[in-house]
């Protein structure tokens, strides 16, 4: 280890950097290409693929993914606002493009085709937008002169509208449920949180009502008897398979059955022939994730900070919570990541960019950096009063 | 930590000039209201926290949950809705007789997501069972679900075949199949099972409503072992003979159908009931066909003379008539349009007695007449005929009676068993009553003691009516048209009944629909008789005659001749010394 009179980005980085957070997310990572070895070649082999096509992938997109994720947590708060509002500029821009000339694949047009790749916008959205949120509120409740709450629903509404319209009922959710917790912390009155979540339930219920597959998916999900329940079916009989201990490495083979054992169902795969322990293993991993997140950001002295690494946290917790409730059968199936485990470039990318955000913003600062004692003085009277 | 947080937080980016947060007094709640509280969220973020945990948790629990229970293919298979034949009682009749058992059968499964090669899967088993349709087994076994059945019940040598084939994903599961050893013989009592050994009807539905259906579905294989046998009132040997006798009275007399009972009357034990066509519960398809159906319990008909039985009763119960009494029979009896004649018309005045020997339309008419309308009836309500008839057997059915325009010329028909139809065991019911002292006993497949009897008993008419009645049918098998059923030794009584059949509002003189009651003994009776025959048709020998003393008459003779030793009925070289002493004493015609 440097000495602590050398002062240079990379040893400043490190003694900022929160080691436990890195270090867990570099497992899932690992974790993922592993993991991948289970639930992709069955998947490679259905499509005429070379059996390693997607391992091979997934390790190719896991370079530029870790590079983009330490690269990324070297920023500065204030770097991270710029770079958010890039990204998110530039991908609700590719998100349009791809509303207007993209890929229709299975009903939805959220691909777009770039340089000989299919991205999906959408994925680089949702770290870019949580962070303009967090920067929104955090401005609103310091400064009267920034609309923050206005800001904040403009945001919302300029975000889910394209995303809904792809329709990617999925991500939407998750960046409603992203906005609505970052509400929540920002302090705003009880009213609003009960607000919001009629609002939440009636979105649901309208999703339910006019969208024909988010209601055949609710109905196989409450009646198991009512129609196609394949995956979830083949998911529970992975489960049920595996056992504690798992069929082995190679030896699985509902696997072979499942549609997305690769994506969205990689953790029944890994069930099946890892055994439920490793996938109590890696739930432990994603939990320690969130809760290591959510206290870093509790200490956490910079409101926006604070704001920016508890909904970068929850986007990746709500988004891997999701995932294995609906492998084990505790929600309707809702094509959902595992984040870092499943399959998918653009996930992956767009995942290293949000805990390169999360990163960065954990990073321990000086406090004398940000200790103004003057202006505080003048409203502290007040305040207190109010709170006696 | 904590105390941090009770004051606002002072630390901020440099860059961001911190305000305070309320520097106008007075906003109040709608300031609140729209306030951002900075401070809020350490306190906030402690509970999404907990929030995360409760789902990681939940998800968890579910996992360990999954790894702890593993699930067999029973329970797959339950969750695909298929389900497994159970076990069930066996039905013995009274003696013991064995007329409804399980046996162990095997049947082949599928495990549809573990076949690998699904087309060499069809093929290999459609070579061992040639009557499964291969499409229908590929679509089986492409379907998602986790259990399908291949083929219930095979042989142990077609277990053999499929198990050396060695195919993955195809199992062998022990199943009870229900036989009925006895064939045809008490199927119409007895009813069916489905393929899973689900009663559907007969008294294999009545096990089920007591509650082995509940037992099955909540899981329970219960095994035949521990159910105990269900025992019936039925007579095996009786049984047969009564559906023996039926069967050739089809054949003799060329009739559509033709079904029969023998009731204990004073316990309401049916001892046998046949209804021919049936069919062969070990193969239930064959009783879809509605002309199999139970002529005794669900078939509702017009009953004929027998009814007049009935009529008589009433008469002499209410005290308008006695015995002796006298009707003018000597014209037809005249209702607006309508006039009623006799068939065997004897143009005089008859005594009871004569009325009934002689089945007078006109006398019991009359009879029915001078109790009025509505006395009548209340009788037949009274008698059960209005109302339908449950049994333990869930086959029955609703009497059919002109419900809103009962009036004077209903009374007369149904006097004489025209314009009420019923279902015939109803019939017996009532008979029943009428010659074992007065008392209504609902008839029951099931062991029913006379003590028992007596209680569900319901006192419906005076004993001396009963022994009226017991009279006139006696005198009815010495001088009526009983005659032929009147076995020597077993001091029969009877009534014949023939109602032409109604077909589109019209009665037809050659579609005859006729009945037979018979009891014995009839000084003190224990077993009443019925045999119904549809559309029997004339022979040389009946010298042209259609009419019940022909036909259904001489069958109840020959079930009568064949079962009363059964029954345990000792034949009496000579007949009783006084068997109606009231009647006697009255002074009745036919006494003397």
């Amino acid at each position: 280890m440097a000495s602590r009179i050398e002062r240079s980005p990379l040893i400043d980085w490190w003694r900022t950097i929160d080691r436990v957070l890195l270090g867990l997310i570099l497992t899932l990572m690992l974790a993922g290409i592993i993991l991948c070895l289970a639930g992709s070649p069955a998947v490679a082999d259905r499509l005429g693929l070379p059996q390693f096509h997607f391992v091979k992938r997934q390790i190719l997109f896991m370079v530029p993914a870790a590079v983009v994720m330490l690269l990324v947590s070297f920023m500065t708060p204030r770097h991270v606002r710029r770079a958010a509002l890039l990204v998110y500029l530039g991908a609700l821009g590719l998100v349009f493009i791809a509303l207007l000339w993209g890929v229709e694949v299975k009903g939805a047009r959220r691909w777009v085709n770039f340089a000989g790749m299919s991205i999906q916008p959408s994925e680089f959205l949702k770290p870019a937008f949580v962070v303009l949120v967090a920067w929104a509120f955090s401005e609103g409740g310091k400064r009267k002169d920034l609309p923050g709450n206005i800001i904040g629903f403009v945001l919302l509404f300029s975000t889910l509208v394209p995303v809904a319209l792809q329709p990617d009922i999925g991500q939407t959710g998750l960046m409603a449920i992203c906005w609505g917790g970052l509400v929540f912390l920002s302090g705003l009155h009880i009213f609003w949180v009960v607000g919001f979540s009629g609002v939440g339930v009636v979105g649901l219920a309208a999703a339910y009502k006019f969208l024909p597959h988010v209601k055949a998916r609710i109905d196989r999900f409450s009646d198991k008897q009512s129609g196609d329940t394949f995956q979830v079916d083949n998911a529970y009989e992975s489960f049920m398979q595996g056992g504690w201990f798992g069929k082995g490495p190679g030896e699985g083979t509902i696997k072979r059955i499942l549609p997305d054992s690769h994506t969205d169902f990689i953790f029944a795969v890994t069930a099946e022939e890892f055994g439920i322990i490793i996938c109590l293993v890696v739930l432990l991993l994603f939990m320690i994730v969130v809760l290591r997140g959510l206290v870093l950001a509790r200490r956490n002295d910079d409101p926006f900070c604070r704001l920016a690494a508890a909904g970068l946290v929850m986007l990746f917790g709500v988004q891997s919570v999701i995932n294995m409730a609906v492998n084990v059968q505790l929600m309707p199936a809702k094509g959902m990541t595992l984040p870092f485990i499943s399959y998918g470039g653009s996930s992956l990318i767009s995942l290293a960019l949000g805990m390169g955000f999360l990163l960065a913003v954990t990073r321990k600062r000086p406090r004398a950096e940000t200790f103004t004692p003057e202006p505080y003085a003048a409203y502290q009277a007040p305040f207190a009063g109010e709170r006696a | 930590m904590l105390d941090r947080s009770a004051y606002p937080d002072p630390r901020h980016d440099q860059h961001d000039a911190p305000k305070p947060l309320h520097d106008e007094a007075g906003k109040g709640f709608l300031a609140g209201l729209f306030s951002m509280r900075m401070d809020k969220s350490r306190q906030r973020l402690i509970f999404v926290a907990l929030i995360f945990f409760g789902l990681y948790g939940a998800i968890a629990s579910r996992l360990v949950h999954y790894a702890r229970n593993p699930e067999t293919t029973q329970v797959l298979r339950r969750a695909s809705g298929e389900s497994i034949a159970a076990a069930r009682p066996d039905i013995v009749d009274r003696n013991g007789v064995v007329l409804a058992t399980d046996i162990k059968m095997m049947s082949v499964y599928a495990e549809p997501r573990r076949i690998i090669d699904k087309d060499e899967a069809v093929e290999l088993i459609t070579a061992i069972f040639p009557d499964i349709k291969p499409r229908d087994l590929r679509e089986k076994l492409i379907n998602r679900r986790g259990f399908v059945w291949i083929k219930r019940e095979v042989t142990p040598k077609q277990q053999e075949e499929v198990y050396r084939l060695g195919l993955p994903g195809i199992g062998f599961m022990a199943e009870h199949k229900r036989v009925y050893p006895n064939g045809n013989a008490a199927s119409h009592i007895l009813g069916a099972v489905n393929v899973d050994n689900v009663g559907i009807a007969g008294i294999e539905k009545y096990v089920d409503s007591l509650g082995l259906a509940d037992l099955g579905g909540a899981g329970f294989s219960v095994q035949a072992d521990d159910l105990q046998p269900v025992r019936l009132s039925i007579d095996l040997a009786v049984q047969h003979a009564l559906r023996d006798e039926l069967a050739k009275g089809i054949v003799k007399y060329k009739a559509k159908a033709s079904a029969g009972m023998i009731m204990d009357v004073e316990t309401g034990e049916v001892m046998a009931l046949a209804s021919l066509p049936d069919f062969d519960p070990n193969n239930p398809a064959e009783a879809l066909d509605p002309n199999r159906i139970n002529r005794m319990t669900v078939g509702v008909y017009e009953m004929g003379s027998t009814f007049k039985a009935l009529t008589i009763a009433m008469g002499l119960d209410s005290g308008k008539i006695n015995i002796n009494s006298t009707l003018d029979a000597r014209s037809d009896l005249k209702s607006g349009k309508y006039s009623i004649g006799d068939y065997h018309a004897t143009h005089r005045v008859l005594s009871v007695p004569e009325v009934f020997i002689h089945s007078s339309n006109i006398g019991t008419a009359r009879i029915a007449l001078s109790v009025g309308v509505s006395a009548h009836q209340a009788f037949l309500r009274k008698m059960g005929q209005l109302e339908r008839l449950r049994t333990e057997l869930p086959e029955s059915a609703e009497p059919i009676w002109p419900q809103k325009n009962w009036g004077e010329l209903s009374t007369m028909t149904i006097a004489f068993g025209h314009g009420l139809a019923v279902a015939p065991i109803q019939a017996v019911m009532a008979v029943g009553a009428l010659v074992n002292g007065g008392r209504l006993i609902p008839p029951t497949f099931l062991p029913r003691t006379e003590a028992k009897a007596r209680e569900v008993a319901r006192e419906v008419i005076k004993p001396e009516t009963s022994e009226a009645l017991r009279f006139v049918m006696r005198l009815n098998a010495t001088k009526g048209s009983a005659t032929k059923a009147a076995i020597p030794g077993y001091f029969v009584g009877g009534k014949t009944g023939t109602a032409e059949k109604n077909a589109h509002g019209h009665y037809q003189k050659d579609k005859l629909f006729t009945t037979f009651m018979a009891i014995t003994p009839a000084d003190k009776p224990r077993y009443l008789y019925l045999v119904v025959m549809d559309e029997p048709q004339a022979l040389p020998e009946t010298y042209g005659f259609a009419t019940a003393g022909w036909n259904a008459g001489p069958v109840t003779g020959a079930v009568l001749e064949r079962t009363a030793p059964l029954l345990g009925q000792v034949p009496r070289t000579d007949p009783p010394a006084n068997p109606f002493p009231t009647m006697v004493k009255l002074g009745a015609w036919g006494t003397k």
